[in-house]
């Protein structure tokens, strides 16, 4: 894996990561915007997705129907997506046709229409994607988890936003969403593939550099207080499959824990990106009989997110057992230093995941952007170093620090059958 | 463009092709830009052999191929494979068996060897099989909730009547609970063999050595007496329109399918189809369909068409999850964009934009080892040449705007459709 990129910040403050890749002829751009769901306070949750559909729909130069048709005839790739922490908006292009992208981004990055119109029958669209999305007992037992699990913080509310912000958010509150977060100072671009850096960096510039600067406000950030005692909830709906979610606290992604605990999550619930039918939980819990599937993850977020595990139990159970063997699982870890063959495994997984990465270009792209948004590039040069490091002691360590029963959301959705 | 680059698309010079003594096609390209390994292919085995008592007895055997074997169990198997990052999975269609998996180049004897082991000897045991049946069992239950698949599965059911196209592959609940042990063993013993098996494999190896590691997996299989896949039954002409709908109450959304037939992936006529479809319901913001039901009304989230075209007469879809309250509008506007589309054809500019994009998007389709295996797998299952995407570019070009709205007459007659629809 070459770990070599270049940095350059531009005059406006924009900052731009380059990596040259010369395996296919193709170009990955990325931008990434410092806002996300978590910018968003109390009616005008939503505001961030709602403000990237927004940004497909035109400017001036690149009118709606023109821009997302401009891309594709160059057999361009490209989407965009809204997180917690950032927004990001992707291109991969054949090399020859990267320029195209690269226009495009600086022009939206400050002209994008807003036309009420469009803004009208977009809310309709978005409301249609909550729509689908309630449709999954799953979304609807993780929203009622995250306003469980966040009171003060605003990483309570799911990224889609709420039905009510959704009917009542207006053009201006848009508008003024987008003029104040996307600004070059705000905004990471991330370029991957075939091109030469020199000549790339002269047209980076040409393209951004004269968009003026703005003022960022500070993020969104209300710690959330230490939960005083366990929180059950129940979400009931049609169906006739229980599901169970258990919630607890977990550090962001700089924290000094963050590598012991990717070690926990690898020892738990399998290395992510690959099966996971020899982990900890799958053995206790599907392999036992005791439930139908058994998953688990955390988020590499900028602040204090969670750690959540989800159980799909069997017909006819009840939660109550399934969740005492998961309970069992973690005072294992808690009570008995993990075997040092169990973190080697969990490095070689992860040192086969970044190999099955490193084929992608797109993916490439990717990362050095992702990282610039929760910390910076050696994030991710450095994360099978980091993980190696991690000590049976250490693993041990975070189990029982941040497995406490008494910080953790504990919810089930209880169907109530057919419904026909 | 970085003059290394320019032979990325794979070429009968660099596509390295094997057929073992035992009848199995190996198909081997090298890609050393990663340390990484990619299998994929497929066997006989899918639900075409299956009777209507026992529907989702294909895909039953194939999720119990790793479940236990003669030298592993389903946690020593999975135990090997996860240890070293890699991955294995079998699944099942109507026609092929089908598998893929990957790992680190070190590790591609490990993958080899337990992909043989799970071909040549499953053991079926009866405890797994329980627990694999109440995952299935799971499964259905989910299905029966979302409206997505259950309109999907009302459209293959009337598009295709008394045709294993028309049958769900993971079965009903009355049919999964028929399933024994012994339906499982016979399944396979009667159906799985090298005979038909082709085998893709790309990655960070010399394509003769992946070959070798090959023959030396799988070359030692035989199998005496498997049976030949029966013939597909004729298809019954559509001969008016039928609308049906599936009732999930406590829905917010829900889901619609209009369509019909396509054509068969090798068919002549195959390109002028697909190019038809992208301008129906893919180019750009998903096409005509994303325009008037997404853009212009706002009526959906998704809004799309999609083209099946495999081995058999596929189905030709436009597809939207829509509130409730608006299946009818949405309907309507499907219905009318339809009979534009047959009646006027596609502009110049759309098919020019159709083909440009075609063409340009070529080689992100080969960015991983992933991509690469399975367009081999394709071009050679369908008999396309190992010369096609060499000669990709002239294909599309060569289609006119004839070709296109000939071909939509052909396939979409509006007052002849397929509505399926599920929701409140």
């Amino acid at each position: 894996m070459s770990k070599s990129i270049t940095k350059v910040t531009l005059k406006n403050g924009m900052k731009v990561m380059l990596k040259e890749i010369h395996t296919a002829p193709i170009i990955s751009s990325w931008i990434w915007y410092k806002v996300g769901s978590r910018d968003e306070p109390t009616g005008k949750t939503g505001i961030s997705h709602w403000t990237e559909h927004m940004m497909f729909k035109g400017t001036k130069k690149f009118p709606n129907g023109i821009l997302d048709k401009a891309i594709s005839r160059e057999g361009g790739r490209w989407n965009a997506s809204t997180s917690r922490d950032s927004t990001r908006y992707y291109e991969t292009m054949p090399a020859a046709k990267i320029d195209l992208a690269l226009r495009l981004e600086a022009d939206r990055m400050t002209k994008s229409i807003f036309d009420p119109k469009e803004v009208a029958s977009e809310r309709t669209v978005i409301i249609s994607e909550r729509e689908g999305s309630e449709n999954e007992p799953m979304f609807q037992l993780s929203e009622s988890m995250l306003h469980a699990s966040f009171r003060v913080h605003p990483y309570q509310h799911e990224i889609i936003g709420d039905m009510a912000d959704l009917h009542s958010i207006t053009r201006d509150d848009l508008y003024s969403h987008y003029r104040t977060y996307y600004v070059p100072n705000n905004a990471v671009l991330s370029l991957a593939g075939d091109f030469d850096t020199k000549i790339m960096i002269k047209r980076v510039r040409e393209l951004f550099e004269k968009i003026p600067a703005g003022s960022v406000p500070p993020r969104l950030a209300r710690p959330e207080p230490e939960r005083k005692g366990e929180v059950r909830l129940t979400v009931e709906g049609p169906g006739e499959t229980v599901f169970t979610q258990v919630a607890y606290p977990f550090p962001n992604a700089t924290h000094e824990d963050y590598f012991p605990l990717q070690v926990l999550e690898s020892l738990l619930n399998g290395a992510s990106g690959l099966s996971y039918k020899t982990c900890r939980l799958y053995r206790a819990l599907v392999d036992k009989g005791v439930v139908v599937d058994v998953s688990g993850w955390s988020e590499s977020t900028i602040d204090p997110f969670l750690y959540r595990f989800v159980m799909v139990h069997r017909p006819n159970t009840k939660p109550e057992q399934a969740i005492k063997i998961l309970d069992a699982e973690i005072q294992k870890l808690q009570d008995t230093p993990a075997p040092a063959a169990e973190i080697h495994r969990a490095v070689k997984q992860a040192r086969a995941v970044f190999a099955y990465g490193s084929e992608n270009i797109t993916n490439q792209a990717f990362w050095m952007g992702y990282t610039s948004m929760i910390s910076d590039y050696s994030f991710y040069t450095s994360y099978l170093d980091n993980l190696a490091k991690v000590t049976p002691k250490d693993v041990q360590r975070v189990a029982q620090k941040y497995f406490q029963p008494n910080k953790r959301v504990v919810g089930s959705y209880i169907p109530t059958g057919k419904g026909s | 463009m970085n003059a290394k680059t320019i032979n990325s698309l794979p070429s009968p010079e660099d596509i390295y092709q094997s057929v073992l003594p035992n009848g199995i096609t190996v198909l081997a390209r090298a890609n050393f830009n990663s340390p990484a390994v990619n299998i994929s292919g497929y066997l006989s085995g899918g639900s075409i052999f299956e009777t209507d008592e026992k529907l989702g007895l294909a895909g039953f055997v194939s999720s119990m191929l790793m479940r236990g074997t003669q030298r592993y169990t389903f946690d020593s198997i999975y135990n090997e494979l996860e240890t070293v990052g890699a991955s294995l999975g079998f699944n099942s269609g109507v026609h092929n068996a089908s598998f893929g998996g990957r790992s680190l180049v070190e590790d591609l004897p490990l993958l080899l060897n337990l992909l043989a082991e799970a071909l040549f000897h499953p053991t079926f045991p009866k405890a797994e099989m329980e627990r694999l049946r109440a995952q299935i069992l799971t499964g259905l239950a989910l299905r029966e909730q979302d409206t997505s698949d259950m309109a999907d599965m009302l459209f293959e059911r009337h598009l295709y009547p008394d045709h294993p196209y028309g049958k769900p592959t993971d079965g009903y609940v009355e049919t999964i609970q028929s399933i024994t042990r012994k339906d499982l063993a016979a399944f396979h013993r009667l159906n799985y063999g090298p005979r038909g098996m082709v085998v893709g494999i790309v990655g960070a190896i010399q394509p003769k050595k992946a070959v070798e590691a090959v023959a030396k997996a799988l070359g030692g299989w035989s199998v005496s007496g498997q049976k030949e896949p029966p013939a597909l039954p004729p298809l019954k002409p559509l001969r008016k329109m039928i609308r049906k709908h599936h009732r999930i109450e406590g829905k917010s959304q829900s889901d619609l399918v209009v369509g019909t037939f396509a054509p068969y992936r090798k068919s002549p006529d195959f390109m002028a189809v697909s190019l038809a479809n992208s301008v129906l319901g893919q180019f750009g913001m998903m096409g005509r369909i994303g325009h008037v039901v997404r853009e212009k009304s706002g009526l959906a989230y998704y809004a799309y068409s999609s083209l099946n075209a495999g081995a058999g007469p596929g189905s030709w879809e436009v597809s939207a999850g829509v509130n409730p309250k608006n299946l009818n509008k949405a309907l309507e506007l499907i219905d009318a964009e339809l009979r534009r589309f047959v009646k006027s054809g596609v502009t110049k500019q759309e098919l020019a934009d159709s083909q440009a994009n075609y063409i340009g998007r070529l080689p992100l389709s080969f960015e991983s080892n992933g991509g690469m295996v399975s367009a081999i797998l394709n071009i050679h299952r369908h008999q396309l040449g190992m010369d096609y995407y060499q000669r990709y570019e002239g294909l599309v070009r060569s289609v006119t705007r004839d070709d296109v709205v000939e071909a939509a007459r052909r396939y979409i007659n509006p007052d002849r459709m397929i509505v399926a629809t599920a929701g409140p």
